[in-house]
């Protein structure tokens, strides 16, 4: 109905427009200083990277199976008050899967109301939002949290130590980030996440457990935050009951950044990686060619219109919208 | 995602018999639980409760008719706080110096003509490129957020206008001036949607777009209305709070959009639109306040609240899933 | 009649779309204050006509004339303008509103302010449910109204406009009869306005009721109309099914084996009710029947995804309940489902992981897929079935329907099912395609597999059925063997009417 009809290059350009972008930001700043490609910035980024990125790879699934989880980022304080609590009464060996059992519980009630008594995620997860935040602060009594004895502990070595030369937070996102690409792209479950979240009638015409997946999701999802909690509370020995606050939607968009659909059924933990690493990237460029820090947000903000708007065109052939 | 229904049951008005048991809840624990001799439906308590709840409720109206048309909208809690530094820091500009208290109106026009203007500015971008409500307002909402950072760093903005204090805790017929605010939005919006070609329109796009569309109704420019309209909102909710505290923080109003959100749910809005009533959002802005007070009042931890309230609206969603089960005859997908 | 000018006219209409020629040049006229009935089996062309009519689809030849203005029509809302208007069988209401609000979608009277003027709205809306004689009145919520009242504030919208013509498509489906009579008053009373109607409609009785000629299509052409006073039942089926089925009546030249599926009593609330019938392996079973007759919902309980509400499923002689999809594959029942893009496919992913979904765990090699055998599955059910795909890496989505109807075959193929249920395995599918999945069908069957096929479509039936089950209004009304049936003791037991003459 509208000319504005795309051509090749225009579909090429939207459907790796935000690689495009991505390389041009990349170049621009490289450009503005030459100080942005040095291994020591760039390990840096991605180490700063890591906790959101942890947690990005656990929405994933969730995402991609059609939901939402907005509850990750006051699980992820809940994950750190509680580790740092238990660090000193129980010692870290059995904080630290204690803290995972907890996490874990929370991860299969969200998955339990979403997946087997079908509750819209988006409210189940805003409720367990606040509700979370309540435990956590019930439980600090309101305090801020901190481990006794910061020197004496050998738990700072998931958040602050170096192996092989590179910084442990980084080895655990990469290794995450491995296991769970694998296993979504290449395990039978991986294979119906997809299938629940492209068209969950079809999968359950096709004899999928679509309760079972989504439940699995959601642990998926509890799992990688208690990791988030574990790295957050070994770096700073000490925390806020707000850590996490608002994470949810960084984490959110950096998933939508690498082109998942909020409709589920696309989406890849390698495009999530790229996505949360031009978040930290852009970050990081903006502040080394003199802008603001918090020029980054309108930034991030452009470009996940951007990105979503470009490949909402290339699917329906047109710029703009039909609607009238 | 699914949609979820509320049942006709919660959308006509259970919210105020929810809002009736937890007075008399609170008031009968609160006579053995209290700390203070004072009794729970004090007068001034009550007052004060209306007052408090004034900058959510403002905001809760102006997202339920987004949410009745169909849409979402994430930036609230920063265009907010966007607007509440407009207001402060314009009147401290020099070229507005020597209009002494001249400078309020003006004031205030900015900072609702700011809310107003991030307000179209979504609904635009929803119209014209189709990307999801959900996605357009959640980037709004880092960037809008960014705007406020970028305006004065992490410093608050202050500014207090005596003048203004005096209006912003003015009571007048026992109420104050903040819930006067709430009253009269809640009124007007009132009337938009019930009494309006457009209000009736934005129903009805909600409701069933398709229809709407083949009926010839245009949805872009409603939607983008809507979208105004909540902008709008956010920034009158800034100006009512602000004219009395006077300094802002640049994080103020975040997860807002939360808060906002759960009242309307409460209130019955259906997540999917179409279906939805201002009044009852004021009943659930009402409750979560008085279940704020009310869990003080008893003694209990303040934190608890956030675990109750969100331990609320899922039960309320869980209620409306059985409500609407057809039985053994539904499909079981 | 005939010194009249025609109400709507249509010239030489021709639509077509890759493959098909869905429309060749159809033409009629409705004269006001005629009911003109429009007859033709599923796929005859008249939905699309009626969306040609409606200004969703432009033809590519052809002339319509509403009045003496010929008319060219973009839209729905031009459709309206022109005088056209559409009583949908799914309905477009915003249920939330009022049935006044509903009326005038769109066209709400103003004042000023952008206000609404209700006393107007309420005026005009009166008048118009004073005409329809409903037990209903204006700011009813629609959503609180029966489906019938509903469908009634469809009616009510072609009112607002000064129709010229009105068409009904399927409007007593899901009536009852009370409610149909109210119908009835109220297409005498437009035929009293001068206003042509055009009735689409498989119901003989309905047809013979209320109309005065009836035209019908066949294969996207024009075959004739008849005067209704001047007609029977047996000259109008002639016309729709029109040639000697060169489809051979196919009784089975194999054996046919025990008994694999056997239904006793099975009822589920309201959707039908006391179903008894049994397949055998061998054997394929037709079931017939209008839509809503409860044919999908029998399949859909038999493949675990209703709960019964009475009666037993026996699989090789055992009872037995099935809980789920995934428990109905596990004990060898297989579906293809009705909506192949709703329920049949997940469009966004690839022919081969649609083709292995149902597997999926089972073709482990370590934790992972072992992609190389799910590719030997689809390379054997690509050849087998003649899936055209340049790959098993081509998203479903982009196939044509024939060649996504063959994946979704191959899928449960490969399953290796007893039981085969197919539900409307030809719908929208081109006829090359057509009657290569029929002929899969009898091979199936002589294969040794008990096939189940639902369909809305006799020649679909009577070719590839061994019985058939012909239901009407969630009972099944008899049961034929193939030597028993003919066309029109089957098209008449599923009208409901003549079940007295048929049995």
């Amino acid at each position: 109905m509208r000319p504005s009809n795309l051509s090749g290059v225009g579909t090429f350009l939207a459907k790796q427009g935000i690689l495009v972008a991505f390389a041009l930001f990349m170049i621009g700043f490289t450009i503005a200083n030459e100080r942005f490609l040095d291994p020591d910035n760039i390990m840096g980024v991605i180490r700063s990277s890591a906790i959101l990125g942890v947690m990005a790879l656990g929405v994933t699934f969730v995402v991609i199976s059609g939901n939402l989880d907005l509850s990750v980022g006051s699980m992820m304080s809940f994950a750190t008050i509680v580790v740092l609590d238990l660090h000193d009464k129980i010692g870290p060996t059995l904080a630290i899967p204690s803290m995972y059992a907890m996490v874990l519980c929370l991860g299969a009630l969200i998955g339990f109301l979403v997946g087997y008594l079908k509750l819209n995620s988006l409210i189940v997860t805003l409720g367990m939002l606040s509700a979370i935040h309540g435990l956590t602060l019930t439980y600090s009594g309101g305090k801020n949290m901190d481990i006794a004895d910061k020197e004496g502990t050998w738990f700072s070595v998931f958040g602050q130590s170096d192996a092989l030369g590179i910084p442990v937070p980084i080895l655990i996102f990469a290794l995450l980030a491995s296991v769970l690409g694998l296993a979504l792209a290449k395990t039978p479950f991986g294979r119906k996440v997809y299938a629940v979240g492209g068209n969950g009638t079809a999968a359950t015409f096709s004899g999928i457990r679509r309760a079972r997946v989504v439940f699995t999701c959601y642990l998926a999802s509890a799992f990688c935050v208690g990791t988030a909690g574990l790295l957050q509370a070994s770096r700073s020995l000490g925390s806020q009951n707000t850590v996490g606050q608002g994470l949810e939607l960084e984490v959110l968009a950096a998933v939508i950044l690498g082109g998942a659909s909020l409709l589920g059924g696309s989406g890849t933990i390698f495009k999530t990686v790229i996505g949360v690493l031009i978040l930290g990237f852009i970050q990081n460029g903006l502040l080394l060619v003199g802008l603001q820090f918090y020029a980054q947000y309108v930034v991030t903000w452009i470009i996940i219109i951007l990105a979503v708007w470009l490949d909402i065109a290339a699917k329906r052939g047109k710029l703009w919208s039909p609607i009238a | 995602m699914e949609p979820g229904t509320l049942s006709t049951f919660l959308k006509r008005g259970a919210i105020w018999g929810f809002i009736v048991l937890e007075l008399i809840f609170f008031s009968v624990a609160g006579e053995y639980l209290s700390l203070s001799d004072k009794a729970f439906m004090d007068l001034d308590n009550m007052l004060l409760l209306f007052k408090q709840s004034a900058p959510i409720g403002i905001i809760a109206i102006g997202m339920t008719i987004v949410m009745i048309n169909g849409n979402i909208d994430l930036s609230v809690g920063a265009t907010f706080a966007l607007s509440a530094v407009v207001l402060l820091d314009s009147m401290t500009w020099p070229i507005f110096a020597g209009l002494g208290d001249g400078v309020i109106p003006i004031a205030w026009g900015l900072a609702l003509m700011t809310g107003m203007l991030l307000g179209a500015l979504n609904g635009l971008i929803v119209w014209k490129t189709g990307v999801d409500a959900f996605i357009v307002t959640l980037g709004a909402m880092l960037g809008y957020r960014g705007l406020v950072f970028m305006y004065n760093g992490e410093q608050p903005t202050s500014h207090l206008n005596w003048t203004l204090v005096d209006f912003a805790e003015a009571q007048f017929l026992g109420l104050h001036t903040a819930t006067w605010f709430l009253i009269a939005v809640t009124a007007a919006v009132w009337f938009v949607m019930n009494r309006t070609v457009h209000g009736r329109n934005a129903y009805a796009i909600g409701d069933n777009r398709t229809a709407a569309i083949n009926a010839g109704i245009r949805v872009g420019p409603h939607m983008m209305i809507n979208f105004m309209i909540i902008g709008f909102l956010a920034s009158l909710s800034a100006v009512v709070f602000y004219s009395e505290s006077g300094s802002v923080n640049p994080n103020d109003g975040e997860l807002y959009e939360l808060w906002v959100i759960t009242a309307v749910v409460l209130g019955g809005t259906k997540l999917t639109g179409g279906a939805g009533s201002v009044l009852s959002t004021l009943g659930g802005v009402l409750a979560i306040q008085l279940l704020r007070k009310g869990l003080g009042h008893i003694g209990a931890d303040t934190e608890t609240v956030n675990l109750v309230i969100g331990l609320i609206l899922i039960a309320v969603l869980f209620l409306d899933r059985q409500l609407n089960l057809k039985g053994r005859e539904e499909l079981r997908i | 009649m005939s010194n009249q000018t025609p109400a709507l006219r249509l010239e030489g209409i021709v639509k077509t779309f890759p493959g098909v020629r869905a429309l060749d040049k159809v033409s009629f006229s409705v004269m006001p204050g005629e009911v003109h009935a429009l007859m033709g089996e599923n796929g005859a062309g008249k939905s699309t006509l009626m969306k040609v009519l409606g200004g969703i689809y432009q033809p590519e030849e052809g002339r319509i004339i509403v009045g003496e203005q010929p008319v060219v029509m973009t839209s729905p809302l031009q459709a309206k303008a022109k005088g056209i208007v559409f009583i949908h069988q799914e309905l477009s209401l915003a249920e939330e509103l009022t049935v006044a609000e509903n009326i005038y979608l769109g066209e709400l009277p103003k004042k000023s302010f952008g206000r609404v003027d209700w006393q107007q709205l309420y005026a005009q809306t009166d008048e118009i449910l004073g005409r329809l004689k409903v037990g209903f009145d204006a700011k009813t919520k629609v959503g609180d109204l029966s489906i019938a009242n509903q469908q009634m504030v469809e009616i009510a919208r072609a009112l607002t406009v000064e129709a010229k013509a009105v068409i009904f498509d399927e409007p007593t489906a899901s009536l009852t009869d009370a409610e149909k009579v109210v119908l009835f008053d109220v297409i005498e009373d437009l035929k009293a306005h001068g206003v042509g109607i055009i009735y689409i409609s498989h119901r003989m009785e309905e047809i013979f009721k209320i109309t005065d000629r009836i035209s019908v299509l066949r294969d996207g052409h024009y075959r004739g109309t008849l005067t209704t006073a001047e007609t029977d039942e047996d000259e109008i089926t002639q016309l729709m099914i029109g040639r000697k089925l060169d489809l051979s009546r196919n009784a089975s030249h194999h054996e046919i084996g025990d008994i694999a599926l056997e239904v006793r009593n099975l009822s589920c609330g309201k959707l039908f009710r006391n179903i008894s019938f049994d397949v055998r392996r061998g054997e394929v079973v037709g079931f017939y029947g209008l839509v809503g007759a409860g044919r999908t919902e029998i399949a859909e309980t038999l493949f675990g995804l209703r709960e019964p509400s009475g009666g037993e499923i026996l699989l090789d002689g055992q009872p037995t309940v099935i809980h789920s999809p995934a428990d109905a594959i596990a004990k060898g029942i297989s579906l293809v489902p009705e909506d192949r893009k709703g329920q049949g496919l997940i469009l966004g992913m690839n022919c081969r992981d649609n083709m292995t979904l149902p597997q999926v765990s089972d073709l482990k090699a370590g934790p992972f897929v072992a992609e190389g055998a799910e590719i030997a599955i689809f390379d054997q059910y690509r050849d087998r079935l003649d899936i055209r795909t340049p790959g098993w890496k081509q998203l479903v989505g982009n196939l044509s329907g024939g060649n996504q109807q063959k994946i979704v075959i191959g899928k449960w193929l490969s399953m290796h099912p007893n039981v085969l249920i197919v539900d409307e395995p030809t719908r929208g599918i081109d006829v090359g395609s057509k009657s290569e999945i029929h002929n899969l069908i009898r091979e199936l069957a002589s294969q040794g597999y008990a096939v189940i096929v639902i369909s809305s479509e006799m020649p679909e039936v009577l070719h590839v059925s061994d019985r058939i089950v012909a239901m009407f209004s969630g009972k099944i009304i008899r049961t034929f063997t193939s030597e028993e049936v003919t066309e029109d003791n089957l098209i008449q037991a599923i009208s409901g009417i003549t079940s007295d003459k048929a049995a």
